[in-house]
């Protein structure tokens, strides 16, 4: 069994100011991280691995400090890993980072699943997981909860929908996208570390992976960013001053006058 | 312009399915693309040898102009059309008159009917009803919608940023090759050009950002429930129903579901709940919920939560309100010890009173607030609580 876990280096924190001079945005010196969702995809891949045998890859596309991030992943449990990083990989919106992770999976070699978190916490779309999928030409499941079982050729999920949990049966090869309930990471083992410290992570370039230049990054991708700005207010409310008991009187008071009359039950249970 | 390789085409015949036009034929074992051709690609997706050629003058610098109209992929669930359409529908009224342009909405499922969609704002309504759409089968579902899209070019496509749609529209804007943005929170059009502006919190939902997608069509989003308004249904209004025939031979299933398992009824549920009661980081520690429990029981509420305290397992995150977590819209929502980031932001403020309680006077919830209490939250919570039960 071969699980590919896709992994992202996000800022440790999602506190931005903008720089009042410049109108640019300022992240500040912030320690990078983990994805915290790609961790759990990192962990599920390994226990896949340790159910089933097989390998386990960690790509990722990034600068070159992210290679630290893959080091990591590799004492986690990794077995492999590979870097996308170039100058001119950056600024891609999620169709052209999907296609260039899904030439990069290809490059690896034959594949069996490929593991993603539910979404990043500084991008927050989910999108890379489906597109993914599209550009292998392979299913996809979203939200998955627990691996039930993998076969040779197909995997039984559970996957989170609003309302409950769907049992889901997919073919193989295969892409899921995990959430946090479906397991706890481990720590880095002792072994892990020795391993980490020595491996070799090789990085890819456009080229290594077959892609023109004009195909990756900014460049290449659909979607532009036209504006970035802090969301005006436009909603002026009332402050009410006072006492905590003023305060509280003070609210009901508006809350019944707004139609709203708080404290009507229709039922204890 | 297109052409057909005579040394790499097998004659297979997989370009002839694919065609949503039925352009294609196979003529002394080979391909034969006839007139009328718009580039689609549909059948250089399809072709096994990679023998179908699409040449562009390099990327378009500007969109296609030939793609018209306004969609809304709209979602069902055993045949009941969900809100989330309705509300897309209203905004997607909205667009459409601006750009002068007719709205249309597609839905695929079983035993479903278009009149609702009418109601509600749609001109047209595409139709696709099989047994096999009864449940939300992705492969299906996509590749039928990219059907759609390739054969009547809408420009501007809108789903709903459920779980479903979210799984399955990126993959419909994959194979278009085209952009999505996800979770939009405001949908603009410029008329001139014709671009949409979408704007969503990013950045970890701290900042706001506009995007678009200048020179690939259909331009797609998903907005997330309860972002817009729907309008009441409008009985009179006049649409057409397009009943679509689903060729259910062309396409492969890969994902079967086997069953599905309901979880426990919360006993308020929050997506649902009329008054919703939220706490944050400001509580400092788990145990410290059981006053925002107490307040939501005097109230009837459901317990909501921001970011933080599900970060730190304090409690599920089926109680996360926001960017991330669940879009609410209830009559009233009181904040209890939430600073208001836009990622919490995004998922209440259209919330008909917003109360805030915090004892930072410089928070950015009191700017969405109708009701600012700025103090002690374990001081005002427990004493709103005991006014509501009548001691």
């Amino acid at each position: 069994m071969n699980i590919v876990v896709c992994l992202k280096q996000v800022p440790g924190t999602t506190e931005v100011s903008i720089d009042p001079e410049t109108n640019t945005l300022r992240r500040g010196e912030v320690k990078s991280i983990i994805n915290p969702f790609d961790t759990y995809a990192l962990e599920e891949g390994v226990r896949i691995r340790e159910r089933y045998g097989g390998r386990v890859t960690a790509v990722s596309m990034g600068p070159p400090q992210a290679a630290e991030m893959l080091r990591e992943a590799i004492s986690c449990g990794a077995d492999d890993a590979v870097l996308l990083s170039h100058p001119a990989f950056a600024g891609a919106d999620t169709l052209v980072t999907s296609c260039t992770l899904s030439q990069a999976i290809r490059k690896t070699g034959e594949w069996d699943v490929v593991i993603c978190g539910r979404q990043t916490i500084d991008g927050d779309t989910g999108q890379v997981g489906p597109e993914l999928a599209e550009w292998l030409e392979a299913p996809f499941v979203a939200y998955v909860t627990a691996v039930e079982e993998v076969t040779g050729s197909t995997m039984r999920v559970r996957r989170m929908v609003e309302d409950g949990h769907e049992v889901v049966e997919m073919l193989l090869p295969g892409v899921i996208s995990v959430v946090k309930e479906i397991n706890v990471p481990r720590l880095p083992s002792l072994r892990g570390l020795a391993r980490a410290r020595k491996a070799d992570i090789p990085v890819w370039t456009p080229e290594d992976i077959g892609l023109e230049r004009d195909t990756v990054g900014l460049a290449a991708s659909a979607t532009k960013v036209v504006r970035v700005f802090f969301p005006e207010r436009t909603r002026r409310g009332e402050m009410i001053e006072g006492d905590p008991k003023g305060q509280v009187e003070a609210l009901l008071h508006r809350l019944r006058s707004a139609g709203i009359a708080p404290g009507r039950r229709d039922g204890d249970d | 312009m297109i052409e057909v390789r005579s040394d790499l085409c097998t004659g297979c015949g997989s370009c002839v399915d694919a065609c949503p036009f039925g352009l294609i034929d196979i003529a002394d074992g080979l391909a034969s693309i006839g007139e009328g051709c718009n580039l689609c690609g549909a059948c250089r997706d399809a072709c096994p040898a990679d023998a179908i050629i699409i040449q562009t003058d390099g990327e378009a610098l500007s969109a296609d102009d030939s793609y018209r109209g306004v969609w809304v992929f709209a979602e069902q669930q055993d045949g009941e059309i969900k809100d989330v359409a309705y509300e897309l529908l209203a905004r997607g009224r909205e667009l459409a008159d601006t750009l002068g342009t007719a709205l249309s909405a597609v839905c695929l499922g079983h035993s479903i009917d278009g009149a609702g969609l009418i109601a509600h704002g749609a001109d047209q309504v595409y139709l696709v009803d099989d047994p096999s759409l009864a449940t939300q089968q992705e492969d299906l579902y996509a590749a039928e919608l990219v059907r759609l899209v390739r054969q009547h070019r809408p420009e501007i496509m809108l789903a709903g940023a459920t779980s479903f749609g979210r799984a399955f529209f990126p993959r419909v804007a994959a194979v278009l090759k085209t952009g999505l943005t996800a979770d939009c929170t405001g949908l603009e059009v410029d008329t001139e050009k014709r671009v949409l502006l979408q704007t969503r919190p990013a950045f970890g939902g701290n900042v706001m950002a506009t995007i678009i997608c200048p020179a690939r069509r259909p331009q797609m989003a998903t907005v997330r429930p309860r972002v817009f308004k729907k309008n009441s249904p409008g009985v009179a209004r006049q649409g057409q129903v397009v009943r679509v025939d689903f060729q259910r031979e062309r396409v492969t299933a890969r994902t079967r579901l086997l069953g599905f398992v309901r979880d426990i009824a919360e006993r308020v549920k929050l997506e649902d709940a009329e008054i919703v009661v939220s706490g944050g980081r400001g509580l400092g520690k788990p145990e410290n919920f059981a006053i925002i429990r107490e307040l939501a029981d005097a109230l009837g509420a459901a317990v909501g939560s921001s970011r933080p305290p599900v970060d730190e397992g304090w409690l599920p995150y089926a109680h996360q309100v926001g960017q991330t977590g669940k879009t609410v819209s209830p009559k009233l929502y009181i904040a209890c010890g939430i600073s208001g980031a836009v990622q919490h932001l995004a998922g209440m403020q259209t919330s008909d009173i917003i109360v805030a309680i915090n004892d930072d006077p410089h928070a950015p919830i009191f700017e969405v607030a109708n009701y600012g209490l700025v103090g002690d939250l374990f001081k005002i919570v427990p004493l709103l609580a005991e006014r509501l039960r009548g001691e």
